[in-house]
């Protein structure tokens, strides 16, 4: 009897703890795309998204979270294999960096693998040059990149499927990131290009 | 066997009557992909699929890909969650249209990259229509929609 209900016990307890994570997530997002001219800056959120990260860029460079510092950074969690929402946020940024203006070059794009195993660097630097920005790509060994995703508040799970293939579940959200590496705000699929070009011209000036 | 014969008449009969009922056929339409970035390994394409009587696409498949899959993608909170579809429902007289953020065709194991510009052969296979072969145009990386008509 014991054997058969510890597994579930244990799953039970592992999906609560999932969806407090996920609902926290949530609230934190929904608290910060509250319309406020300097967004989270000067408030609790603004540290309670980000944090100390050692990853590898597109060439293989080491970047650190102090590396983002001086810019205003948009960071996106994702995977090469991902044909659907990774690209449509990549190209979302493009797009909205294109509405920028001579401003895009205050502001960074920075896509960061949830899929180590395949995305290595060499990868990632194929990938990233189809979009229309320069994009600092990362990957990192399988505990950086949980270490970085933790700082973010980003849940990632691998997903297995037929054929031994599998995609990943992953938080999509665009984190904007001030030039002190605060946390400032965030955006959904639900933002247009327009959207996040308009608040990020109202951060911005 | 002429129990056997009759049956068979009956259907051919039913079929018929019901080929007739149908004031058009099943068609597919606006069928795009996006470019794949560098060596991406998967692909993804969106179409338009309408019909005058219920149907349900079954399978795809792509002499570009290795395998080809309809997907759905789902948001929890604000997890995006892939999963493959045994099938999709097209209702009578609606438009079911596959975009960005919703059901997909996932083309997986890609034989090479695809470029901006070109187009390739997706087939279809519909439960009652049987299998539609379309001309997918392919896109920029990421794009939202299929480009204005050429």
């Amino acid at each position: 009897m014991m054997a058969g209900n510890l597994p579930r016990r244990f799953f039970l307890v592992t999906a609560l703890f999932a969806g407090l994570v996920i609902l926290g997530a949530g609230a934190f997002l929904a608290l910060s795309l509250h319309e406020t001219p300097r967004g989270a800056a000067g408030t609790l959120l603004a540290s309670a998204i980000g944090g100390p990260f050692r990853l590898v860029d597109q060439n293989g460079k080491t970047v650190t979270d102090a590396d983002l510092k001086g810019k205003w950074s948009l960071v996106y969690f994702g995977y090469t294999h991902c044909p659907d929402a990774c690209p449509t946020a990549l190209n979302d940024i493009a797009i909205a960096l294109d509405e920028l203006g001579p401003q895009r070059n205050e502001v960074r794009p920075v896509f960061v693998t949830v899929d180590p195993e395949r995305d290595t660097p060499e990868v990632l630097k194929s990938y990233v040059t189809a979009f229309d920005a320069p994009i600092l790509a990362l990957s990192g060994t399988p505990e950086e990149i949980a270490q970085a995703a933790k700082g973010y508040r980003v849940y990632y799970a691998k997903h297995p499927e037929a054929g031994g293939d599998y995609s990943m579940d992953h938080s999509s959200v665009i984190y904007v990131m001030d030039p002190e590496g605060r946390f400032t705000a965030s955006f959904t699929q639900e933002n247009s290009p327009e959207e996040i070009a308009e608040r990020l011209k109202k951060l911005l000036s | 066997m002429v129990g056997r014969r009759l049956l068979a008449v009956a259907a051919c009969l039913v079929f018929a009557s019901a080929a007739l009922a149908q004031t058009g056929q099943l068609e597919v339409s606006d069928a795009w992909a996006r470019a794949t970035p560098g060596k991406a390994e998967n692909g993804v394409a969106y179409l338009t699929i309408r019909t005058p009587t219920p149907d349900r696409l079954v399978s795809v498949s792509s002499p570009v890909a290795k395998k080809a899959e309809l997907h759905t993608m789902e948001m929890a909170g604000m997890v995006m969650k892939m999963r493959p579809l045994a099938g999709l429902d097209i209702p009578a007289g609606q438009s079911v249209t596959l975009k960005p953020g919703g059901e997909h065709i996932m083309l997986m194991g890609l034989n090479g990259p695809l470029r901006e510009g070109q187009s390739f052969p997706l087939t279809l296979t519909f439960e009652k229509a049987g299998a539609r072969t379309v001309t997918v145009a392919v896109e920029k990386p990421g794009a939202a929609g299929p480009a204005p008509q050429r």
